[in-house]
Order: structure tokens, then C-alpha cells, then sequence
């Protein structure tokens, strides 16, 4: 690292400030990529608990039973059921996949893709990530806490969530956690603005950049209503206020005492304010992610790259303004219905032209099948089940009986577990030669893939099915109810394949630490990619480049001109 | 039971359930259609363009309108199901309900984990309540000085409704909200506490079937049921005029 302008210079040599309190962000997206991964691995782990009770209720859980719920002789219990969905919901997506798609990845790609040195707030990029650290943690202690973790479902509507035990720690994480995304959201934007290299104007930016530029601006503007949101909901828990309660509530028989004059609507409107807009920071960094792997594996220019561009500008404004089609039902006017139901049609628009580009893109290509662009392949027809699925929830009347029932469990699962994850997973095997010099195993990663896809398409599947019957969501005991004890065997199948993807992931564990180590040597750009992250070694020293890039061309220039087979963006002659 | 539980949708009890079934069919059978051939053309192009030895990627574009073809599509067929489905049907069913004279009128409150049904009698007045009164005897807490609840009836988990005439319900909560479910019915409507929220459906079937909760309420959800009775209207006479008063003493 001798040739190391003296602005760059060394990285820190102890421990301690370069790998725990690093402010290095390749070191920080690694350690979300870490943390995030395990928190998804928590998440996965309830889940595979509460499926137990959805296929076999009341039954104990055989073998492991007694070792992880020796109380109650290894049955599921509706406190625990509760609690375990409410916290399912809650780790995937705000210590999960959040966490995995914008903090972990564009941490450690967006500075390199803009040939920047580092974040523009070093600082500020470790702050976020020791405050996400204690905020996760926190939420996973509530579950030795008295009265146990959360219980009122991801999307704690109040007045049950205020009344219900487990809720205080929950909205204490949520602040924890919200914080640590809007610290994050602001380098992001500001990185992206003021650290471009010379030469890498704004259209000359990668889809990835683009991608999370957008995602941040949503961050900034969706969070800061739902931390407010939260910090009234925790004071009507721990001070006495009535922001979220009217008047009159008889809870278990007794007048509740509390002032009255809220209104358990506001916390629906301010809730989803974030979470529609959620869902598109959900999804937007994987599509960033498909198409850098998409233009790379066809070898061929993104079609509509402006298109792509615009297509997500577009989707990030519209975010704003469909947030209620998660309210048709709620007692809230029946004609603001029709306004969100008419915005909630136009967002849909732009997200088939993102669709549209990415399969545009394919043709005329010469299409490598890596194990990353197979999952960046079946992000299009997954993510496509998830985005028409959504069709029939977004048309008010059909949603009349839709709503709240396994239909829409269906729905967002494809949307977020085919769509974010695959997408994330497909990131992971691209960009893990940049991040640690050496190749995951082809062979396993393609044993991963196709058993993941099948698993988890085993899973959502049926549930498209039992929502149609009319199953509700969130029932511990879904056999209780006539109308789904038809269905009851699709809950078997569900759960069946939800523990075979457990299986499906340990290739992936094993190659993913054995090729840390042990994984095939590689080149700086193994992908023979044009990018700019491709241009500094695997893994980048601190301070990324070796001296300042310079941007000449535009990020997908394969196969242009009959010159060159490919051009990075760096390189200013193409040379016959 | 009537439900015919199948795989399927639940057999349709109420004059709007072949409306919304249609709407859902109808939008199944679009999606399909778009995702076959929208996955036919995907192989194609996987298999067509695979990396190939000797054989470069090809630069591919088209005009802006022309790429734009398939996301006008769907536009189209958006704005067709809005103009022509949505807006109409949702106006009939949930923005309009129909004169309180020509239905048979009844409060529902629900609570963890029950429904508490208030009929207003012969005289078509509901007693006052209040929330003090409550107790086992009294699940809808009526008062009896009021002269208007004296033929007041009031049943727990069980609905019964004419068949014949609208029913319109008036529905709140104590607690927390719920969600008033009835498949056979297609109704759906969230139980709102400080709030009553009207709704409404026409029984097109007698018979026996089944109210679920389908918002989380706590931990007896998935037990929070009820049954709707759907009787002729002389069976309904007769079964309301057997039905003790709430407030009139034994």
C-alpha cells in the first residue's frame, strides 16, 4: 500500500478501529452484511417455530420441543405465537433485509461505484451501525423480558399494541433503529451528490447508485413519521397520554382510565406513511443489484437506461401517496379509498417498465448463467407473481374479501422473499470475489439456488390458495374456524417446505465462510465487469483506489463498437 | 353448515358476492394470461441468446414508445378495471347503504373475543347503553330506564338476519379493532373502537355460516367466531318474537 496518496494513507492497524469501531465503509458494510444475515437467520428460525402450531395446532414440537420451550412441554403457546409473528415481521424487514439491501450493499459498493474514497461521513457510517447493533439487539432481548417481546404484530395497531405486554422495548428498538436508517440515508445522499469521481456525471451513474440514491431519499422522508409515530405510541404505554385511544375503552371488563380524545386511526395513517414507502426500500436495491448483474451477464448494454432511471424516480414519489390502500377496511372514508386506489394503479405502471427493461435487456445478449445470474434471473418472474398478485389487493372491492387474509401473506412474501432476498443472494455472489479476493463455489451456489427456488415458491404458493378460501391472517389456530379447515393440509405443505429452505441455506453458510478462506483466487474483476468497483483491487485497500479514477464513458459500454469486447468506465482509449 | 368449504372461493350468500367474485376472477385470469406469456417470451430469450462460442452479444434497441408498449398495456387494462369495475362497484357497496326504513337495522360491538349483537325490537328504536352496565346478564349494557331498549334483543355470537332485506350493521368495539368477516358474504369490515362504522350485505341464501375476526386482537383471535343465522322473514318473526327482552325481568 506504499503507493497510497498521503490523504488516503494507512488504515488503522490495532483491532479494535479496524475491524470493531471501523470507519472504514467497506468494513462497516461487511459488518451489516454479517449482522443483517444473522438477524435474517433469527427471523427465519421463528418462523419455522410458528409454522409448527399453523400445520400441527396444539400439538408439541417433536424432538426440539422440550429443549426450546420446556415450559410448555414443547407446544406453541398464543402468547409465544403472537410474539413470534409480531417479531418475524419486524427482524426480516427492519434488521433484515432493510439492513442487507441498503446499509450492507451500498455500503460497500456505492462509494466504490462512484470511484469515492469513502463515505463523505466516516463518522456518521459508524455511528449508524452501532447504533443498528444495540437497536437489534435490544429487540431480540425483549424476549427474556418480563411479559415477553412484542405481541401485536409487526404493524402494532394500537389500542391493542398499547395494551398488550412487550410492546415498550419494541418501540425503544424501533427508535434505535430508525435513527441508525436516517444517519445512514443522509451519507448516502450526500455521497452520492458531492464524492462522484471526476467524470462520473449523474447519468453516467450505475443503477446500483441510482438505486440506493432513491432508496435514501425515501429513508429520509418515510422514517422520521413513524419515529414520532412510535414515540406517542410510547408515551400512551409509559405516560399516560391518549394520542392513539378515545374515549370509553372497556378492556377485559374494566373502563380503561385513560383521557380519551385519540384516535387509532392516526397511528395506521402515520405507520403506513413509512411502511408503503418501506416496501420500495425493500424493493429497490434489488433491482439495482438484477440490473448491474443482468447488464454484466449479457454482456451488452442495459436497455433503457434512462428508462430504468426515471421508472424509479417515479416510483419513489408515488411511494408517497398510496400509503392508505393498506386501509380500505380501516373505517377510514370509503371515498378516499378511490384516490388510493386509483395512485396505488398508477405505481404499478412504472415498476413493469422496470421489469420491462430488465427483460429488454436479455435480447441480443450472450448470456452467461453464473450462479449470482440465476438469481438475478429469477427476480423477474418471482418479483413479476408478487407485483401482479398485488393487482386484486390494490383494487378496493376485490380487496374486500382479499384483505387480511393469507392471500396478502402470499403476496408480500413473493414481493419481499422471491423478490429482495433473491436479489440480495444473487448480490452476494457477485460482489463476494470484490469483497474478499476469491470466488464462492459455482457448484454449491447452483445446489443453493435451485432448492431455494423451489422451496420457497412450496411455501407462498399454497398460500394464494388458502387466501382465496378465506383463511385470515395471524390465526394461532386456523382449525378453530370452519371455513379453513378445508385448506388445513395447505398449511402442511407450507411448512413443510418452509423447514426444507432451511436446509437449502446451509450450502450457502458453508460456502459462504469456506470460501472466505478457501474459495477460488481471483483478479481484481473476475466478471470482467465495466464498473468502477471493478477497478480497484479484491478486496480494496482503505482508501479504495489507487490513485483518483476518471470517468470516460457511460457504466455498461459491452460490445460497443466492434473495438472492444467490453470498456470500463476508467479506461478513456479503446484500443483496437 | 351451508359453506361448501372447498379450495376455492366460498359459495356466494349475498347479492355483491357475484360482483366481487367476478372482479376477482376476472383479474386472476388477466394475470395469468400476462404472466404465461410474459414467461413464454423470458425462456425464448434465455435459450435464444445463451453465451454461445464465437457468437458476441448483439446491441438491441427500439424506439421509447415501442418499449413502452407493455407498460401501456397494463395501463390500459388498470384504467378498464378503475372506469369500469372499481369505482362503480365500490360505490354501490361500501359508499352507499341502503335506507335504514327498508332493512332490518342492528348494532354489533365486538370485544376480546366475542360479538355482541343488539336488535332493536318491534319498535325499531335502539335502547340506550352504556358501557357502566355491562356485566354477564347484560353483554350490551342497556338501560332499562330508557323505553325505547324495553323490547331490546341482544344475542352473543349469533346473527340473525332476514333474508329478503338488506341487513345494516352498525359496528364498533370497546377494546381494540377487530374485523367483522363473513365469507359466504364477501364482507369485510374493521371494527374501529370510537368509531361505528355502517355496513351492509343482502343475504341471498338461508341457512347456517360463519364470522371470523380478521384483525389481530390478542391472544383468543383465531377464536373470535360467530354464526350468522339467515332465516325466511316469517322465520325471523318468529324467531325474534320468542327472543326474552334484555331488560324485561324473568
Amino acid at each position: 500500500m506504499t503507493h497510497h496518496d498521503s490523504h488516503h494513507g494507512h488504515g488503522p492497524d490495532d483491532f479494535i478501529s479496524k475491524y470493531v469501531f471501523s470507519v472504514d465503509h467497506k468494513v462497516i458494510g461487511l459488518q451489516y452484511l454479517i449482522t443483517s444475515l444473522l438477524f435474517l437467520l433469527f427471523g427465519f428460525i421463528l418462523i419455522m417455530v410458528l409454522r409448527w402450531q399453523l400445520a400441527y395446532p396444539d400439538q408439541p414440537i417433536p424432538f426440539i420441543g422440550n429443549l426450546i420451550l420446556g415450559s410448555t412441554g414443547g407446544v406453541v403457546t398464543p402468547e409465544l405465537y403472537n410474539q413470534l409473528g409480531a417479531m418475524h415481521g419486524t427482524i426480516m424487514i427492519f434488521l433484515g433485509v432493510v439492513p442487507l439491501g441498503v446499509a450492507a450493499f451500498g455500503n460497500y459498493v456505492l462509494p466504490l461505484q462512484i470511484g469515492a474514497p469513502d463515505m463523505a461521513f466516516p463518522r456518521l457510517n459508524m455511528m449508524s451501525y452501532w447504533i443498528y447493533l444495540p437497536g437489534g439487539l435490544l429487540m431480540l432481548s425483549s424476549f427474556i423480558m418480563p411479559g415477553g417481546a412484542a405481541q401485536s404484530g409487526w404493524t402494532s395497531y394500537p389500542p391493542l399494541s398499547i395494551i398488550n405486554p412487550g410492546q415498550t422495548v419494541w418501540l425503544l428498538a424501533m427508535v434505535l433503529i430508525i435513527t441508525s436508517s436516517l444517519l445512514g440515508s443522509i451519507n448516502f445522499l450526500v455521497t452520492t451528490l458531492n464524492m462522484r469521481a471526476e467524470g462520473m456525471s449523474l447519468m453516467r451513474m450505475p443503477i446500483f447508485v441510482w438505486a440506493q440514491f432513491v432508496t435514501a431519499v425515501l429513508l429520509l422522508l418515510a422514517f422520521p413519521p413513524l419515529e414520532a409515530a412510535s414515540i406517542l405510541q410510547l408515551m400512551d404505554r409509559v405516560a399516560g397520554t391518549s394520542f392513539y385511544l378515545p374515549a370509553g375503552l372497556v378492556v377485559n371488563g374494566e373502563a380503561l382510565k385513560v383521557s380519551g380524545g385519540g384516535q387509532p386511526l392516526l397511528w395506521q395513517h402515520l405507520f403506513w406513511f413509512l411502511a408503503h414507502p418501506e416496501v420500495y426500500v425493500l424493493i429497490l436495491p434489488a433491482m439495482g443489484i438484477c440490473a448491474e448483474i443482468i447488464a454484466n451477464n449479457t454482456r451488452k448494454p442495459l436497455f433503457g437506461y434512462k428508462e430504468l432511471v426515471g421508472s424509479m424516480m417515479f416510483i419513489g414519489g408515488m411511494s408517497f401517496v398510496v400509503w392508505a390502500h393498506h386501509m380500505f377496511l380501516s373505517g377510514m372514508s370509503a371515498s378516499l379509498g378511490n384516490f388510493f386506489l386509483v395512485t396505488t394503479m398508477i405505481i404499478s405502471v412504472p415498476s413493469v417498465a422496470v421489469l420491462t427493461c430488465l427483460v429488454y435487456s436479455l435480447k441480443g445478449g450472450s448470456i452467461r448463467f453464473t450462479t449470482a445470474m440465476l438469481f438475478a434471473l429469477a427476480f423477474l418472474p418471482m418479483f413479476g407473481i408478487g407485483g401482479l398478485t398485488g393487482l386484486p389487493l390494490g383494487i378496493t372491492v376485490t380487496d374486500i374479501y382479499l384483505h387480511d387474509t393469507y392471500y396478502v401473506i402470499g403476496h408480500f412474501h413473493y414481493v419481499v422473499v422471491t423478490g429482495s432476498i433473491i436479489a440480495l443472494m444473487a448480490g452476494v455472489y457477485h460482489w463476494f470475489p470484490k469483497w474478499f479476493g476469491r470466488k464462492m463455489s459455482e457448484g454449491l451456489g447452483k445446489l443453493h439456488f435451485w432448492t431455494t427456488i423451489v422451496c420457497m415458491n412450496g411455501i407462498f404458493f399454497p398460500m394464494f390458495i388458502t387466501g382465496l378460501a378465506g383463511q385470515q391472517r395471524r390465526l394461532y389456530d386456523p382449525t378453530a374456524q370452519l371455513h379453513n379447515l378445508t385448506t388445513q393440509p395447505l398449511n402442511v405443505v407450507s411448512s413443510v417446505f418452509a423447514w426444507l429452505l432451511f436446509l437449502a441455506q446451509l450450502p450457502f453458510i458453508w460456502n459462504f465462510f469456506r470460501s472466505i478462506w478457501h474459495g477460488e483466487k481471483v483478479g481484481d474483476n473476475p466478471w470482467e465487469a465495466t464498473t468502477l468497483e471493478w477497478a480497484c483491487p479484491s478486496p480494496p485497500p482503505h482508501g479504495n483506489f489507487e490513485k483518483p479514477p476518471k470517468v470516460y464513458r457511460g457504466p455498461y459500454e459491452y460490445n460497443v463498437g466492434k473495438k472492444a469486447a467490453w470498456v470500463p468506465q476508467h479506461v478513456a482509449e479503446v484500443k483496437a | 353448515m351451508n359453506g361448501n368449504y372447498g379450495w376455492g372461493l366460498p359459495i356466494q350468500a349475498s347479492t355483491f358476492a357475484k360482483e366481487i367474485d367476478l372482479g376477482i376472477y376476472a383479474i386472476h385470469g388477466i394475470m395469468f394470461a400476462i404472466f404465461i406469456l410474459w414467461s413464454v417470451f423470458f425462456v425464448y430469450l434465455l435459450v435464444r441468446y445463451r453465451a454461445r462460442p464465437g457468437v458476441p452479444s448483439e446491441h438491441w434497441e427500439t424506439g421509447t414508445l415501442q418499449s413502452m408498449i407493455p407498460d401501456l398495456i397494463v395501463l390500459g387494462i388498470e384504467i378498464c378495471l378503475i372506469l369500469f369495475y372499481a369505482l362503480p362497484a365500490w360505490s354501490r357497496i361500501k359508499m352507499t347503504v341502503p335506507p335504514e326504513g327498508k332493512s332490518n337495522v342492528v348494532e354489533i360491538v365486538a370485544e376480546q373475543f366475542a360479538w355482541t349483537v343488539h336488535y332493536p325490537g318491534a319498535d325499531a328504536k335502539f335502547g340506550r347503553s352504556n358501557a357502566a352496565l355491562v356485566d354477564a346478564q347484560n353483554p350490551a349494557g342497556l338501560d332499562a330506564a330508557d323505553d325505547a331498549g324495553k323490547d331490546d334483543v341482544v344475542t352473543v355470537n349469533e346473527l340473525h338476519i332476514p333474508l329478503g332485506k338488506p341487513t345494516v350493521v352498525y359496528l364498533s368495539s370497546k377494546d381494540v379493532i377487530h374485523s367483522l368477516f363473513i365469507p359466504e358474504f364477501r364482507v369485510k369490515q374493521d371494527a374501529m373502537p370510537g368509531m361505528k362504522i355502517p355496513v351492509w350485505f343482502e343475504p341471498t341464501l338461508t341457512g347456517k355460516f360463519e364470522i371470523g375476526c380478521a384483525q389481530l386482537c390478542g391472544i383468543a383471535h383465531s377464536i373470535m367466531r360467530a354464526d350468522v343465522f339467515v332465516h325466511t322473514p316469517e322465520e325471523y318473526e318468529k324467531w325474534l318474537a320468542a327472543q326474552h327482552p334484555q331488560t324485561q325481568p324473568y
